[in-house]
């Protein structure tokens, strides 16, 4: 039997884990009364959905919508002059949602502060490029990796993949090897899809090695003349992966306890 | 639109736009100054150039992704290929998140080579940069002089883990490798003669020749609040006066007991940060220093004891039933952090290099980001190059000290 891999999550997963197995948190405090994040907290005021301190960095929750008036507080009133990364996380097979997060930097302090929020699927978020310019390309990012879309940003476009592609990567239903569309893109894009039936799709696959291919690989010790035919008409075997499979296994053989010893 | 024709061919990399008389040129991908797959797109109006689009993404290999498809272990390797000119700081970077994760600490031994092979690094891309930067203003015997030295420091790279750019030198929970027989005298005598060719060959090249004064004095200039925003750190955020360096205001591994200082300048323009890179490697000399002597005070011990994450060394999984044991959990299923999430930022040759990990108490990380200098310094070029004239644009690309292995990740 194949093994059941969820659609909603196809990135990489153990294949053992034992059942009792409890992941431990890291430690979260409560923010130290008369600390610097302290005053942060205080002057966010009503921002704040939840506050604590995790590996020596203040988390504070908001809400999605209130985010620019949120940053602008901490940029103005907290010194917060630098916002040194933003991105999202994939929460959609759990919850159905992004978690975004914007790590912002006071270097008077030399304190740190993440300021963590959550929309759901098709929710746009509002940019924060006018207060800033970081965020440029960073929102540029996040919507290239994730599709979410950031309103008002000045030039809301793909950054690393190509304009014409489809998908966004970063997605946890976006397989490691690239998608239907991934195997056909550069086919279509140097020859055109006309080439589609002649070709075939790209093959992703990091493992695969071609022991025939003698234009890309040499062959130290055997030389033979660049793209020569050195297959001596045997066929190529598709690749093959081991399936784990009990041998001669006979289930009346065993014997099943009636109690337990 | 140009209209091809056997008479005017069609221009591959120019367009010509008649009617507001200004000319786009496309720079890169494939240009030498480029420093990797940089594309630019340049609106320019006679020389002066009134629009700059940098378009990256020609180095795309999916880091990010590969992470949360890899154990914490397989990963490190795959950090090298970040910033390829001081792959140990990536690969530091990212360990130091995983142990602040994990809440270990790497022995003191470990934390001694570790910041020695961070230095020697720094040193390493120090080089690099002021010998393309030169090289791309025009100045070609500084990049000889000083990829000689850096061949130098690459040996004793190699001499310590075997490989010369992608070095993958640390693990998680400390090093895989005591310093071999006779590293430290090598050391001293690079120390030595780095020291010397900085004086005595790059600055005496450089510093007060006309030509390079000419071609970086008042070329790029930024200000303080802008290099803040957006997001400029290490020399180019000191270069526009702010003194901020991670090393001494957050920190980590040993920088908190060396003596060594932070050089700022005010110019806020490509002269004044490479007079911070030259001022930086007197620092980075220094601080190896200081380091040498701690060296043979330390216990023989290289990787932290953490049975739960790390194995055991080689000599007790070899002799003990339950060392092995975890031993074979831990290759074949990879560590298993808590839940929770970390940001950790290091002081990179290049600037502020920090990995977000969102861990989910599973073997593969629900999310990594890593947070590159490079990509906000990329970022930054739409406003630099405006108003510049296109004669400076590759004095400006040199000056950021980008690594396009960092940027498109």
């Amino acid at each position: 039997m194949r093994k059941y891999v969820p659609k909603d999550n196809v990135q990489g997963k153990s294949y053992y884990t034992d059942r009792f197995w409890v992941a431990p948190r890291v430690p979260r405090t409560a923010v130290e009364e008369g600390s610097h994040f302290a005053s942060v907290v205080e002057a966010m005021g009503a921002f704040v959905k939840e506050a604590y301190v995790e590996i020596g960095q203040l988390v504070i929750h908001i809400d999605a919508t209130q985010n620019l008036e949120a940053m602008r507080l901490l940029k103005e009133q907290c010194g917060y002059t630098q916002c040194s990364e933003q991105s999202a996380v994939d929460y959609l097979a759990q919850d159905g949602e992004f978690e975004l997060f914007y790590q912002l930097l006071n270097i008077t302090q030399a304190a740190r502060v993440r300021v963590v929020c959550r929309i759901k699927k098709g929710e746009a978020i509002e940019s924060i490029v006018s207060l800033y310019k970081s965020a440029n390309f960073a929102e540029r990012e996040i919507f290239d990796m994730f599709g979410i879309k950031i309103n008002n940003h000045p030039f809301l476009k793909r950054i690393i993949m190509p304009d014409d592609w489809e998908g966004h990567p970063l997605l946890k239903t976006y397989p490691l090897h690239g998608d239907e569309f991934a195997s056909w893109y550069e086919v279509d894009k140097i020859f055109g899809k006309e080439y589609r039936d002649i070709i075939g799709p790209e093959n992703r696959d990091q493992s695969r090695i071609d022991r025939y291919d003698t234009k890309r690989f040499s062959r130290v010790g055997y030389e033979v003349p660049f793209g020569a035919d050195i297959s001596e008409g045997e066929k190529e075997n598709p690749i093959e992966y081991s399936e784990t499979v009990l041998v001669d296994y006979n289930k009346d053989a065993g014997k099943e306890l009636a109690e337990r010893k | 639109m140009q209209q091809p024709n056997k008479l005017s061919p069609f221009f591959e990399n120019l367009n010509f736009e008649r009617d507001d008389n200004t000319m786009v040129i496309n720079f890169g991908p494939q240009h030498p100054s480029a420093h990797g797959q940089l594309r630019l797109v340049l609106e320019l109006d006679g020389e002066q150039v009134v629009k700059a689009y940098p378009d990256i993404g020609y180095l795309h290999r999916g880091v990010e992704k590969m992470a949360e498809n890899m154990t914490y272990n397989e990963f490190l390797p795959t950090t090298d290929r970040l910033d390829y000119i001081a792959s140990t700081s990536n690969n530091y970077a990212y360990a130091l998140a995983v142990e602040k994760l994990l809440g270990i600490e790497a022995p003191r031994r470990a934390q001694v080579i570790r910041t020695m092979l961070l230095e020697l690094n720094r040193i390493i891309s120090h080089l690099f940069f002021i010998a393309t930067h030169a090289l791309d203003v025009g100045a070609m015997s500084v990049f000889l002089y000083a990829f000689r030295e850096r061949e130098f420091a690459m040996d004793l790279m190699e001499d310590y883990c075997g490989a010369r750019l992608t070095h993958s030198a640390v693990r998680i929970g400390g090093v895989p490798l005591d310093l071999p027989a006779g590293w430290i005298e090598n050391l001293v005598q690079f120390c030595a003669k780095v020291e010397h060719e900085i004086e005595h060959t790059y600055e005496a090249l450089l510093t007060e020749n006309r030509i390079w004064k000419m071609r970086l004095e008042d070329v790029g200039v930024i200000s303080a609040e802008d290099a803040l925003s957006w997001g400029c750190t290490g020399p180019m955020l000191r270069g526009s006066g702010v003194k901020w360096d991670i090393r001494k205001e957050e920190p980590y591994e040993l920088y908190s007991e060396l003596d060594f200082d932070i050089p700022v300048s005010d110019r806020c323009d490509s002269y004044g940060r490479y007079r911070l890179y030259m001022a930086e490697m007197h620092e980075s000399i220094k601080i190896l220093r200081q380091l040498m002597p701690m060296y043979s005070k330390t216990e023989p011990q290289l990787m932290a004891h953490a049975p739960q994450y790390i194995s055991a060394p080689k000599e007790e999984i070899m002799t003990q039933n339950y060392a092995l044991m975890q031993h074979f959990v831990l290759v074949t299923q990879g560590m298993r952090p808590p839940k929770g999430e970390v940001y950790v930022a290091t002081e990179s040759p290049k600037g502020e290099l920090g990995f977000y990990i969102k861990s989910e108490g599973e073997p593969y990380a629900y999310r990594l980001k890593c947070r590159a200098p490079s990509f906000f310094h990329t970022g930054l070029l739409q406003d630099l190059l405006v108003g510049t004239y296109i004669a400076d644009v590759v004095t400006i690309i040199g000056t950021t000290n980008i690594v396009f292995g960092e940027v498109d990740r």
